[in-house]
């Protein structure tokens, strides 16, 4: 139901972001998606990629300050109000989302998230019987 | 404590009144000496006084001060009171700040300079067949040779490490054993962060008891934790290149204060805009009287770091006046929005957050008319989650706006991105522009 996701802490005026990808092309680590958001203070580089255990402590030994977590994953059928259900049965069950992005990976939409209470969603989610993926099943999609 | 645990029981272990009168015998050598300076010769005259004027210790207010600035307007030998043959040693400051200042010493200086180091070393409980690496750069900036002369007179086993080649430094403190370390603080922080790299516990892996730490000023927390990382007693050293160099003051067993050494200086606390003596025990600015040198005397030399006499008596025995642990400095105080903040305000409330590493910088502007403070600081475990860090920052906030009574703009670091080079740390850039 979840994946792994690298949370990099990027300092608004570094060079961070080449960093970050110049480690994963010499350790071999394909990126899958990416997405980064900027607040006033600083900025989070969030990814998605083929290894992210080896990702975490190719950065931790580059001195790269970031985090590893589980992030939830569900698959979505290609057809338009797909995702608008998938939130909709989250929000009908109280749940926030802290944030989410989405990509399509071979012809199935996927949305990553994080939400304030992942108990809950965890339930919502196979109450609902949605579809999603871990990392090995995401993997395999590539 | 008895007098087998001083080095110089014949000056550490003198009574108040016999310190006094010492002070006295040796401030009218001194006076004497100072007469053969153009520089204090000139500066009696000026004021219509003569050595014969000073007839109790009191009387020292009457003389005028030192300032860093006729240090440098007498560049480089106008206060020498000796023929240049006689001197030995001679110490340059960077004179970053403008034109360089020019310390001179006599043989005996140095024989008398390294005798102080030896006896705060020994303080801290140093003994021969102890092992003490100095990480401070040798050359001009004299805690190098002040410290590898006065370690080498106790009799310990010196390591010129000199700054700077982290690796290196603590191959040597694994190889050879170091017992003792001289480092400025925030070096000692960035000696634990490498060996913790290199997979070494300094507590399980090093025969290291003593650390030294100086020349930056520190809170109290930063000790502890420096301790507690490194194992290690640390202890507060205080000195500067007029004075020498270090061991103008040291931190007894007690590690509460520095002993000042009152054989060679005279010590006053002045209010810094004033310059009238402050009450016992307040802070103010340090000035100091050189009693026990030959080529370059020092009167009444504003030292420009603040600090405070610790009253009492210290259980160690010994009667030297104890200096509190530097408050900054007269001029690297802050004033923002008319609030006077010293940056060790600032530091005392960063150390007490256990998610915070140990550098930090603090940047003032003033972006229309309005002073502004940002205090960036290194996050220790980066976790992706906004509100935790976003509450951080504010309790942050919150705590420095109640120490500094202004409202800095907190911004947490990843861990790395702010700049430590191995000399010190720079903890505050000013970039108000001047507005008129």
């Amino acid at each position: 139901m979840t994946v792994h996701q690298i949370s990099v802490f990027v300092e608004n005026k570094s060079g961070t972001l080449a960093k970050v990808l110049d480690l994963f092309k010499e350790a071999g680590i394909q990126l899958i998606a990416s997405t980064i958001s900027d607040t006033v203070e600083y900025g989070i580089f969030r990814i998605i990629c083929s290894e992210p255990m080896k990702a975490k402590s190719v950065l931790d030994a580059a001195g790269v300050s970031c985090s590893l977590a589980d992030v939830f994953a569900v698959t979505l059928e290609n057809y338009p109000g797909t995702a608008a259900d998938a939130i909709a049965v989250l929000g009908k069950a109280g749940i926030g989302i802290s944030y989410l992005y989405s990509f399509m990976l071979s012809g199935k939409g996927i949305l990553i998230f994080r939400t304030d209470d992942p108990g809950k969603t965890a339930e919502t989610i196979t109450r609902h019987g949605m579809s999603t993926l871990d990392d090995a099943s995401l993997l395999s999609l590539v | 404590m008895g007098d087998t645990s001083f080095l110089h029981p014949q000056y550490e272990a003198l009574s108040r009144t016999e310190i006094e009168a010492l002070q006295l015998e040796r401030l009218h050598k001194t006076l004497l000496q100072c007469m053969k300076s153009p520089f204090y010769r000139k500066r009696f005259k000026d004021c219509g006084i003569t050595p014969q004027d000073i007839r109790t210790l009191d009387d020292i207010v009457r003389i005028p001060f030192t300032t860093k600035q006729d240090l440098r307007d007498n560049y480089p030998f106008g206060l020498s009171t000796v023929g240049l043959d006689q001197v030995v040693r001679l110490h340059s400051s960077s004179g970053t700040t403008g034109k360089p200042t020019v310390i001179l010493h006599t043989q005996r200086d140095l024989d008398q300079w390294a005798d102080a180091v030896a006896r705060c070393l020994h303080m801290a409980g140093l003994r021969p067949g102890d092992i003490f690496q100095n990480t401070s750069g040798y050359g001009m900036f004299t805690g190098g040779l002040g410290f590898q002369y006065g370690a080498e007179r106790l009799g310990l086993l010196t390591v010129p490490a000199a700054a700077g080649n982290t690796r290196r430094q603590i191959k040597f403190i694994m190889d050879f054993g170091t017992t003792a370390i001289h480092a400025i603080p925030s070096y000692a922080g960035r000696l634990f962060e490498v060996m913790d790299e290199m997979g070494i516990d300094p507590r399980r892996d090093t025969r290291l008891k003593t650390l030294v730490i100086g020349a930056e000023p520190h809170s109290e927390e930063q000790r502890r934790r420096i301790e507690q990382m490194l194992g290690v007693k640390a202890y507060n050293s205080f000195g500067m290149s007029e004075m020498c160099g270090p061991g103008v003051a040291f931190e007894c067993a007690e590690q509460n204060g520095m002993h000042i050494w009152e054989d060679y200086y005279i010590v006053e606390i002045v209010d810094p805009v004033t310059l009238e003596p402050v009450p016992e025990g307040e802070t103010g600015e340090l000035v100091l009287t050189t009693i026990n040198r030959e080529a370059m005397p020092l009167l009444r030399y504003r030292t420009r770091d603040l600090t405070r006499i610790i009253p009492g008596d210290c259980p160690c025995g010994r009667h030297h006046k104890r200096l509190d642990r530097m408050k900054g400095r007269s001029d690297d105080m802050m004033i923002l929005k008319g609030v006077n903040i010293f940056p060790i305000q600032i530091e005392t409330i960063l150390m007490q957050f256990p998610e915070l590493g140990n550098e930090y910088l603090i940047t003032l502007t003033n972006e229309d008319a309005n002073d502004k403070m940002t205090v960036e600081v290194e996050l220790k475990e980066f976790d992706d989650d906004y509100p935790r860090m976003q509450a951080l920052t504010r309790e942050i906030t919150r705590q420095l706006k109640d120490e500094i009574l202004v409202t800095p703009e907190v911004r947490l670091m990843p861990k790395g991105s702010i700049p430590v080079s191995d000399g010190k740390a720079v903890r505050v850039r000013d970039l108000r522009k001047t507005l008129i």
